[in-house]
């Protein structure tokens, strides 16, 4: 008998196997929107697509930014550009734990060894007016998925209910590989370590977040972005508003991580994005309604 | 009689909802049953993380057969009326008899309820139970519109062995339910809840309930602790929420890296609980913190458990590298330099901002200072760098440990440590059960943090009403009382209140709004002038008559707020044991020294459970019901002196001298606040009356002599009141 230890996957094997256990799902494999997004959640095959009546299934990887997590590639967890694995059944099927578990058996975590848990979490995104019931699922005490029952999207209720899980790549690859930081995960199997394909990228870009985006710029953009979306609304074309949405979203993220927002103009930044990803629901779900 | 076996079964369920559902589960089908005619005591409820459990043992098969009857129109009205109201009762008018009362004859209904069977109403009760289910959050999922907690997949329903039929969202009721995920079987049929407990404890890995589990979970968290030297950090909310996380918990002890035992232990205690739900533990020798942790697994893995726990170091040891890095990087920055910040965190809109209050708090310190014998310096100091730390990234990370953070901060920035410790124990005491600090200075702060908050409060009319108290002013004046009582702080409430008040009406000394129309200085003055003049009040003349009427002003938020503070100095002796009533008697409305009304209470207390005291009490109310009869005859008051010259009998003469020495000594004993010397004082007054009343009849046919007596009376309670008055006295 064979007593030699499985090696562990390697990251981009992680990925390859979470992509290849849902298109056996019948999941549509998308790739990852071409736009800066602070979540998997904003691709629009997850916001638009949770909207109105036709059923969706779909996995994609999608790199996430998060200005203001950044840490100049100095700590061993925070990451401002990071992945994430998300998966949207709509409707949520009824064995989506089932299938969410077996999921983790295929890239090597033995639930007979290993103690998974679902702990309550409930997930809202204020700028996309979106909200809904679940669970952070905890492995031996590390949180590796978001697992969502949609409620409400772009401020409208869901009918019927998309579920929504969401792998946070690298934690997960920490945990399956055993490593404590982020950096020392093997990206393939021939030596790559995600040290070298994104420490540098960390630390340059915490210097643009931090100290070197032009606010000025940034302001500008959010108002360009915010105007264009307005336009492309009244020309009742949701997609290309939502992208605008989507740019206007990072904008402010930057102007935040740059410490240029005050509480008050904050939440007005925020309704605002709110404002525009509303109109796009409603349009999207329009234009679905009318065939 | 036969047994009702109710398993609703779904996805993971909240743990902090878990409890309270299985309770509302109970106590709702209960009702529907009872409603329905069913009489049973023997029910259960349990829950845990994927099912609430419900059993009736003795729960009639049939409700009992109900005859009822119902009264129609009178003999002789009109044929409609008649018409509509057999209609209504389903009957003829041949089933219906004619009865009589003081008015006439009418025709009443009899009707025939037979009794209904458990399993039909069983049937549909439950599906409407569960149709409207008071969650605090429900949800939809699918492709359904049925709401429940989290998606549900099976519900048993059993009676009597058998299977009530309904439906709930899609769900057929059936017998059939599921154990652990892991370490169960699948799924599986039963036939009773003997049967379920035996399957689902056994095989299926499950601990029906939640007090098993608790129990199993401190049983085993005693056996690790004394194996390896330990001592709980006792954490009760934990124990029930980790209970509620696991259907088969298994503890295990984690070791903790010990580079991290420098950070404050509560911040490694809170990082545990809250984040990972972890029990920390102290060395049982040295009472200090160890570097262990406990973890309550779902799981009873063949390895012992050794994946989980190097797994769950793993997560802590990245837990506590953060909390690390805010602790150091908070120490960067002194406590003071951060003060300034607290301008941008908003206290209250109408009151201003944290900063604002710091600065009114710290007035208020330095102020009550010397009243509890701290130094106004170090409690000035101590108030305004009391919320510095809420801008700290540990702070904002763990709300919870405010104050005490900015005890550490302090210290390490080198403030005195009184100073120190009046940061950390200015916001107590926070529940009846909280200590109470003792240190001046901390008491000078904490005392005057929950004064201003009482008086702000007041000042914008938010008091609490009925169960709102969105503020927690309760817990506020209440803390105060402690504060008080608890250092026996001699304190003139209503001029410390209203002094502070008026203190923040001056302070600008102009009432100008300065800008973003709640910014420090006049603020409250602005705010009343503002409501006054759209109100279509306001000030006709000078600046003499706004200060007269802002002095009018606190004069009313001051009774006000001291009344306030009257209601719950009852609440809070009343907790521990004082009869209201007696409170009642010490207490007037302008009575501000509570250390002198609970010494009051005390003495009149004791005195009440001596014969003296119990005869005195008889003594008085038997006078007191003479006087207020007559009063309620002649509508008159009993009033004047008593006229020594009409004293005729010895005993009036003896009564009148008694009252005379006792109520000067009383009095002096008052003085001197010796509470039980005037109790004592008071005694000698018992023979007296009793001699009194057994000798001299009061209805004297000379009505001069009848009026002297009773104001002779009306005397005893006049002589008393200074100590209590005894007629609010239940007897």
């Amino acid at each position: 008998m064979n007593k030699m230890k499985k090696q562990p996957l390697c990251f981009q094997d992680l990925i390859l196997t979470l992509q290849q256990y849902w298109a056996d799902q019948g999941c549509v494999i998308l790739q990852p929107h071409d736009l800066e997004v602070g979540a998997g959640t904003l691709h629009p095959a997850t916001t638009l697509r949770s909207l109105g009546t036709k059923p969706w299934n779909t996995a994609y990887v999608q790199p996430c930014r998060r200005p203001a997590d950044g840490r100049y590639g100095e700590n061993p967890n925070r990451l401002q550009h990071y992945y994430q694995f998300q998966v949207l059944l709509k409707p949520s099927p009824d064995n989506l734990q089932e299938l969410y578990l077996k999921s983790l058996a295929a890239i090597g975590i033995d639930m007979g060894l290993h103690d998974v848990r679902f702990v309550e979490d409930d997930w809202e995104n204020p700028t996309v007016g979106a909200w809904g019931l679940g669970w952070e699922v905890w492995c031996d005490g590390m949180e590796i998925s978001q697992f969502t029952y949609f409620q409400q999207v772009g401020g409208l209720e869901v009918n019927p209910v998309s579920g929504e899980l969401t792998y946070g790549l690298e934690r997960l690859a920490t945990y399956v590989q055993g490593v404590d930081s982020i950096y020392d995960l093997a990206f393939n199997n021939d030596g790559v370590s995600y040290g070298d394909v994104f420490q540098e990228n960390e630390r340059q870009f915490s210097h643009f977040n931090f100290h070197h985006a032009d606010t000025q710029m940034f302001t500008r953009w959010f108002a360009d972005a915010e105007a264009q979306c307005n336009l492309l609304l009244e020309k009742n074309l949701p997609l290309p508003a939502y992208d605008f949405v989507l740019k206007a979203s990072h904008a402010f993220n930057i102007l935040d991580a740059r410490g240029v927002v005050s509480a008050t103009e904050r939440a007005s930044f925020i309704k605002r994005v709110r404002d525009l990803a509303k109109g796009c629901a409603n349009a999207w779900v329009e234009l679905e309604e009318a065939g | 009689m036969a047994e009702l076996l109710l398993e609703i079964f779904s996805e993971e369920i909240p743990a902090r909802m878990q409890v309270k559902a299985a309770a509302n589960l109970g106590r709702l089908l209960s009702k529907s049953l009872n409603d329905a005619g069913f009489e049973f005591t023997d029910i259960q409820t349990f829950s845990g993380p994927r099912r609430l459990t419900l059993v009736i043992a003795d729960l009639p098969e049939k409700s009992p057969d109900v005859t009822e009857e119902r009264k129609g129109p009178r003999v002789g009205a009109p044929e409609q009326a008649m018409a509509g109201f057999l209609r209504g009762a389903g009957v003829t008018q041949e089933q219906c008899e004619q009865r009589e009362d003081k008015k006439g004859k009418f025709w009443v209904a009899k009707l025939h309820k037979p009794g209904r069977s458990a399993l039909d109403v069983l049937a549909e009760a439950i599906p409407q139970i569960m149709a409207s289910f008071p969650w605090p959050k429900s949800m939809k999922w699918g492709s359904g519109n049925f709401r429940w907690v989290r998606p549900l997949h099976s519900i048993i329903c059993l009676f009597d062995g058998k299977v009530v039929p309904f439906e709930v969202a899609g769900v057929q009721s059936g017998n059939q339910t599921s154990g652990h995920r892991i370490m169960g079987q699948g799924a599986f049929e039963v036939s009773s809840f003997a049967d379920y407990q035996e399957q689902l404890e056994g095989a299926g890995h499950v601990l029906l309930d939640a007090a098993d589990r608790k129990a199993k979970i401190a049983q085993q968290i005693t056996e690790i602790c004394q194996t390896e030297g330990l001592s709980l950090v006792e954490d009760e909310g934990l124990l029930d929420e980790v209970a509620g996380l696991a259907e088969w918990p298994v503890t295990l002890l984690g070791q903790m890296d010990k580079e991290f035992l420098d950070l404050p232990p509560e911040v490694i205690t809170l990082s545990m609980a809250k984040h990972q739900k972890y029990f920390s533990v102290n060395n049982a020798k040295t009472g200090k913190l160890a570097p262990n942790f406990l973890v309550v697994a779902n799981l009873d893995a063949p390895d012992g458990g050794k994946a989980i726990v190097s797994g769950n170091q793993r997560v802590l040891t990245a837990r506590l590298a953060d909390a690390r890095h805010f602790w150091d990087t908070d120490r960067q920055q002194t406590l003071e330099s951060r003060i300034d910040a607290l301008r941008d965190v908003v206290f209250h809109q109408k009151l201003g901002s944290v900063y604002d209050k710091a600065m009114r708090v710290a007035a208020l310190a330095e102020e009550l200072a010397p009243l509890v014998g701290a130094d106004p310096k170090l409690a000035k100091r101590a108030a305004m760098l009391a919320k510095a730390d809420l801008t700290t990234q540990m702070v904002v990370e763990f709300t919870s440990l405010q104050g005490v953070m900015g005890r550490y901060y302090a210290l390490a920035d080198g403030e005195e440590k009184p100073v120190a410790d009046a940061i950390a124990d200015h916001y107590k005491p926070q529940g009846p059960t909280d200590q109470v600090p003792t240190d001046p200075v901390s008491i000078a702060v904490a005392l005057a943090d929950k004064l201003d908050t009482l008086v702000g409060f007041w000042a914008i009319d938010e008091k609490p009403t009925g169960s709102k108290d969105p503020y927690a002013l309760r817990r506020a004046a209440l803390g105060g009382i402690r504060l008080v009582l608890g250092n026996e702080v001699r304190l003139d409430i209503s001029h410390i209140v209203k002094s502070h008040f008026l203190y923040e009406i001056d302070i600008s000394g102009n009432g100008e709004d300065d800008g973003d129309g709640w910014g420090f200085g006049g603020r409250w003055r602005t705010f009343i002038e503002k409501g006054l003049s759209e109100s279509g009040g306001g000030f006709g003349g000078g600046a003499d008559e706004k200060d007269a009427f802002f002095a009018e002003l606190a004069d009313d938020y001051t009774a006000n707020l001291l009344s306030f503070f009257h209601d719950r100095l009852k609440v809070h002796l009343r907790d521990s044991g004082i009869r209201h009533d007696l409170i009642d008697a010490v207490l007037t409305p302008d009575a501000d020294d509570l250390v002198l009304i609970v010494d009051r209470v005390k003495a009149l207390s004791e005195f009440l459970e001596t014969s003296d005291g119990t005869q005195l009490l008889a003594g008085t109310k038997r006078a007191a019901n003479i006087v207020k009869a007559e009063h309620k005859k002649t509508k008159q008051e009993i009033s004047g002196e008593v006229d020594e010259n009409l004293l005729t009998a010895p005993q009036e003469k003896a009564l009148y001298a008694a009252l005379q020495t006792a109520s000067k000594q009383a009095a002096e004993a008052i003085k001197v606040e010796d509470y039980t010397a005037a109790m004592a004082a008071l005694a000698p007054l018992r023979q007296p009356i009793d001699a009194f009343f057994d000798a001299v009849m009061v209805n004297d046919d000379d009505p001069a002599i009848r009026q002297n007596r009773l104001r002779l009376l009306s005397g005893i309670g006049e002589a008393l009141a200074p100590v209590a008055d005894f007629d609010k006295i239940s007897g």
